[in-house]
């Protein structure tokens, strides 16, 4: 009967996020999943705006008044910050995937480059899009 | 045996695809191709939203239906439709464990990715036949 209930428990599970100190390599690692995931979803910005045009007039004309409403433009601020971030994060893992820059010294100056170098292209990408938009 | 694997899962395991799928490596080489890919087909993308912000509806419709942009925002949204089913499965497999929601979850994935994938390669399609 103790043998019976012992097999019912829940099995043991391996350490998890939450028991690891947090440095900035495991940070990075969790930013792309994370930018990963966000994009996921916000790929139905990406086809919504398609079948807008695809639709017809009305149907950009919402998805332009959406776009440009203030949380719109949050919202696509920070998908371009996590399209950016993520392409730059997985250049940094093909970078990886060659055997280089895996050093301690290296690993902190690419990750400190993916952060500031996504913040500062989408700040160039905004400014540009500023710029030209009619 | 007539088919025989190297595993060291019980055979019950396997049969309830608790064992390995044995396609990990091509999976892996399918998330780096798509993701060389993506690189210049990312920025090409950025740069055509760019190029038609605040534009009207009519010269959106000519620009996205135009040869050569439309097949780079095919070949972008293809590439990452499957990109990211990849990654989704990767995260899935991590978190989810009870048996009915991983594979709700693994079905709602691959349902997601085709849907968004396809709709979007129907638009610009549409577009293209359009000019």
């Amino acid at each position: 009967m103790a043998e019976a209930n012992l097999s019912r428990r829940e099995r043991p599970l391996s350490p998890h996020i939450q028991i690891y100190k947090w440095t900035l390599p495991f940070l990075m690692s969790g930013f792309h999943r994370v930018t990963g995931f966000v994009l996921y979803f916000g790929f139905a910005l990406i086809a919504w705006w398609l079948l807008a045009a695809a639709s017809g007039p009305s149907a950009y004309a919402n998805v332009q008044w959406f776009y440009g409403t203030f949380i719109g433009r949050l919202v696509l601020l920070g998908y371009t910050w996590a399209l950016v971030h993520h392409t730059l994060g997985g250049i940094r893992h093909l970078f990886w995937d060659t055997g280089r820059g895996l050093g301690d010294g290296e690993i902190d100056w690419l990750a400190r480059a993916t952060i500031g170098g996504s913040i500062v292209l989408t700040l160039i990408v905004w400014t540009i899009g500023y710029l030209v938009m009619r | 045996m007539a088919h025989e694997t190297k595993t060291v899962h019980n055979p019950p395991a396997a049969a309830r695809y608790y064992g390995s799928a044995h396609t990990g490596t091509q999976t892996f080489w399918h998330q780096r191709i798509t993701s060389v890919a993506g690189v210049p087909l990312t920025i090409a993308f950025i740069a055509i939203v760019i190029a038609l912000l605040g534009r009207s509806h009519a010269t959106t419709g000519q620009v996205l239906g135009s040869p050569l942009v439309a097949i780079v925002v095919i070949l972008f949204v293809a590439s990452i439709a499957y990109h990211m089913w990849i990654g989704m499965q990767e995260i899935i497999v991590d978190y989810v464990h009870g048996p009915v929601a991983k594979y709700l979850a693994l079905f709602g994935n691959m349902f997601f990715c085709s849907v968004v994938g396809l709709a979007s390669i129907y638009a610009v399609l549409k577009l293209s036949n359009g000019v």
